[in-house]
């Protein structure tokens, strides 16, 4: 145990402020958005993931999202197992045919005011896959989308950015 | 020695118990030896193969009808002491039918199946004859892999889910089942689990796939060899780089084209930095699986700031499309050389503290010893390979056992263990990343000065390839062939999934349900390689 404390001490929090992109600093942006999450979710953003096909390469970001240098969890974002307990669903793509009920599934389940953000090229356009006998191609010609998330796969860091922004835009 | 010098006895016994074989010069389909044989000796082929030892590694279709007639090739594919043989049949008509090999080898049992979906083969003796990849977006008397298929379908407006699906059952006085997926809780991808327990014991496991099915072989027909090359990348995200190095190697083989010594090297070079980014990230999460959240942090600490260093040398934190045919896409800078060696030393540092911390652990020791065993008889059974393969006695790997440039020239070290629990296949996964960090360092040291890519050569039609590659979950394997107009006619890819998803089935059998997370991130077989 005084290892495990010691090491704690030792690596210190690694946790990294947002770096400045184009817009003004995200840190700027999550303060903002705490207030919009005030309003329309209390405080508390919960996702569900919804992977509806993609190569897992998009799954791999998101979770990066957790690990201690991006802690979206500070800006009152979590995962969440249920679409029942969920604000948001971040969907990856394509949807393969073969989850399309799913996905309408995991929608259906989820209460409003509910968010959907595509992730990913697959999940804005259909990407390299495009739609198919075994594809519906993107997100959004499955369910209604209300943001995207571009990238092959979206670094952690665009995928922070476009959360927060989509529950800007909800917000404003 | 050769496969054709390693092959030739087998090959006598063959003619001896009275098959019709002819073995066949190939060189793009190298370092596998080319047989021919009639549909009607396809199962004592299997037979034979088992009594001589093989290991089956995959099989697959191509539609080689032509006006006069439907006609379907049917591929299978042995392994012995890193030698391969390629075994090649023709079967007539529009439902045509062949003997299984999932009798003497079960590991056919779902490739077959994934055959019959995808060109309509009926094979015979098969212990199931269920569905497999098919779910209902395709109607059961249509074969998406048949040239007369359009690749856009005939979708219905929405399809509907599948749940007409026959699980087996388990009755009997407090037996019940949970049905897990396809979504699943957490950041995972999707698919099926049927358990049937009693109390928190699991009797059995029924593994449903096949939900991310994407079309990928069909979507490959018609591309030029770069474009091959992106969706290669894509069968798997987190094995990127193995997939296209593997799509790659067979386009150049087809095509007869030499890659440069820098462009090989760097191409391992990543290979090498992929495998260590996966091993690392699934340990944290294994630790996670069994709550100890000190452990996943710290790992999911090393992983970001190894996969950082990624982005910085190559441009991409996954590595995604920097292997092209013939070459690679960017050149290493000769400033990373030192830091990417430096890198390895502390990573192999950092990994060393927190292991002797974690090791010291009973409740660590306590949830992965003894915990989901793959027995060394099922893992041969299966063929398993990678790191669920050599946790339970399997002893390969492609780059010591069947090495390419540039590991025939470097020493692989391969680590081994018997005893198949989580715990071994955590001990298998963190000796590999030592042995990944040598790698590296004689990678480092020995990049050859030159350039990283030459030209696309169009290869002759009808020309094919194949790939074997060690990407971090074991060997891939990749087939390719090209039509008249220097474009992709067939594309397969094995991932080496296909042997350790079965392998789950059996491994938590008698575990209890609250350890099937750990128990299955200790195997982490990837749903997209394998759905295709």
């Amino acid at each position: 145990m005084l290892r495990i404390l010691g090491k704690i001490q030792r690596i210190g929090i690694v946790t990294e402020p947002v770096p400045r992109l184009d817009e003004p600093a995200l840190t700027e942006i999550g303060e903002q958005l705490k207030a919009g999450i005030g309003e329309l979710f209390r405080g508390s953003l919960a996702i569900r993931e919804v992977d509806a096909g993609s190569c897992n390469g998009c799954e791999l970001e998101i979770h990066a999202l957790d690990n201690p240098y991006y802690g979206i969890e500070r800006f009152g974002v979590h995962f969440v197992a249920s679409p029942r307990h969920a604000d948001m669903l971040l969907v990856t793509g394509p949807v393969s045919r073969h989850m399309e009920a799913a996905l309408r599934r995991t929608y259906d389940a989820t209460p409003e005011p509910r968010l959907v953000i595509a992730v990913g090229e697959c999940g804005a356009n259909g990407g390299e896959f495009g739609a198919s006998y075994a594809s519906c191609g993107a997100v959004s010609s499955v369910i209604r989308v209300d943001a995207v998330i571009r990238g092959c796969p979206p670094t952690p860091l665009a995928l922070m950015r476009g959360i927060l922004e989509a529950i800007s835009k909800r917000a404003g | 020695m050769t496969a054709q010098e390693r092959f030739a006895p087998f090959l006598r016994r063959l003619a001896e118990v009275g098959l019709r074989v002819d073995a066949r010069a190939s060189p793009g389909l190298l370092p596998a030896q080319l047989i021919l044989v009639q549909a009607e000796d396809w199962r004592r082929l299997g037979d034979e193969a088992k009594a001589w030892a093989c290991r089956w590694v995959a099989g697959w279709g191509e539609d080689i009808g032509e006006d006069g007639g439907e006609m379907t090739r049917i591929n299978a594919c042995f392994e012995k002491a890193g030698a391969y043989l390629l075994a090649r049949t023709a079967v007539l008509g529009a439902n045509p039918a062949l003997d299984s090999h999932a009798p003497p080898f079960p590991g056919a049992d779902r490739p077959e199946r994934h055959t019959q979906d995808m060109f309509g083969v009926a094979f015979s003796g098969h212990p199931d004859a269920r569905r497999w990849t098919r779910h209902q977006a395709w109607k059961d008397s249509e074969y998406p892999l048949r040239r007369s298929f359009p690749a856009a379908g005939r979708p219905e407006a929405q399809t509907p889910a599948d749940h007409q699906y026959n699980f087996l059952l388990a009755q009997g006085s407090g037996v019940y089942e949970i049905p897990v997926g396809p979504v699943h809780a957490g950041i995972i991808e999707p698919g099926h689990f049927r358990f049937q327990a009693v109390g928190e014991t699991v009797l059995k496991l029924e593994e449903r796939l096949g939900y991310t099915h994407k079309g990928i072989e069909k979507l490959a027909e018609g591309r030029d060899a770069e474009g091959l090359a992106r969706l290669a990348g894509r069968v798997s995200g987190d094995a990127t780089v193995a997939h296209a190095w593997a799509a790659c190697m067979a386009m150049e083989r087809a095509a007869g084209l030499e890659v440069p010594p820098r462009a090989v090297w760097l191409r391992a070079l990543m290979c090498e930095r992929e495998r260590v980014a996966n091993h690392v990230g699934d340990i944290g999460a294994m630790l996670n699986d069994i709550a100890f959240a000190f452990g996943f942090y710290q790992f999911a600490r090393l992983r970001e700031e190894w996969q950082r260093v990624s982005r910085e040398a190559f441009g991409h934190r996954l590595m995604m499309d920097c292997i092209v045919p013939g070459g690679v896409a960017v050149d290493l800078e000769s400033r990373f050389i030192a830091a990417l060696r430096d890198e390895v030393r502390t990573l192999r540092k950092q990994i060393g503290k927190l292991m002797a911390i974690i090791n010291d652990l009973p409740s660590v020791a306590d949830r992965v010893r003894g915990a989901g065993v793959l027995k060394p008889e099922y893992a041969k059974a299966l063929g398993c390979v990678g790191y669920v393969g050599r946790a339970s006695g399997m002893d390969f790997d492609v780059r010591r056992d069947a090495p390419y440039p540039p590991y025939d020239g470097l020493t692989v070290k391969v680590p081994l263990h018997h005893f198949g629990d989580i715990n071994a296949r955590a001990r298998i996964r963190l000796e590999e990343i030592d042995a990944s960090f040598d790698l590296i360092g004689a990678l480092l040291a020995g990049l050859p000065t030159g350039p990283v890519r030459v030209g696309w050569k169009r290869p002759a039609a009808g020309a094919e390839g194949l790939g074997l590659i060690e990407g971090w979950r074991g060997e891939i394997l990749s087939f390719v062939r090209f039509g008249p107009d220097g474009r992709i006619a067939r594309f397969f890819p094995r991932d080496p999934s296909w042997t350790t998803w079965p392998a789950l089935e059996l491994l938590i059998h008698d575990n209890i349900v609250p350890d099937f997370p750990v128990c299955n991130k200790s195997v982490n077989g990837s749903y997209s390689g394998h759905d295709l």
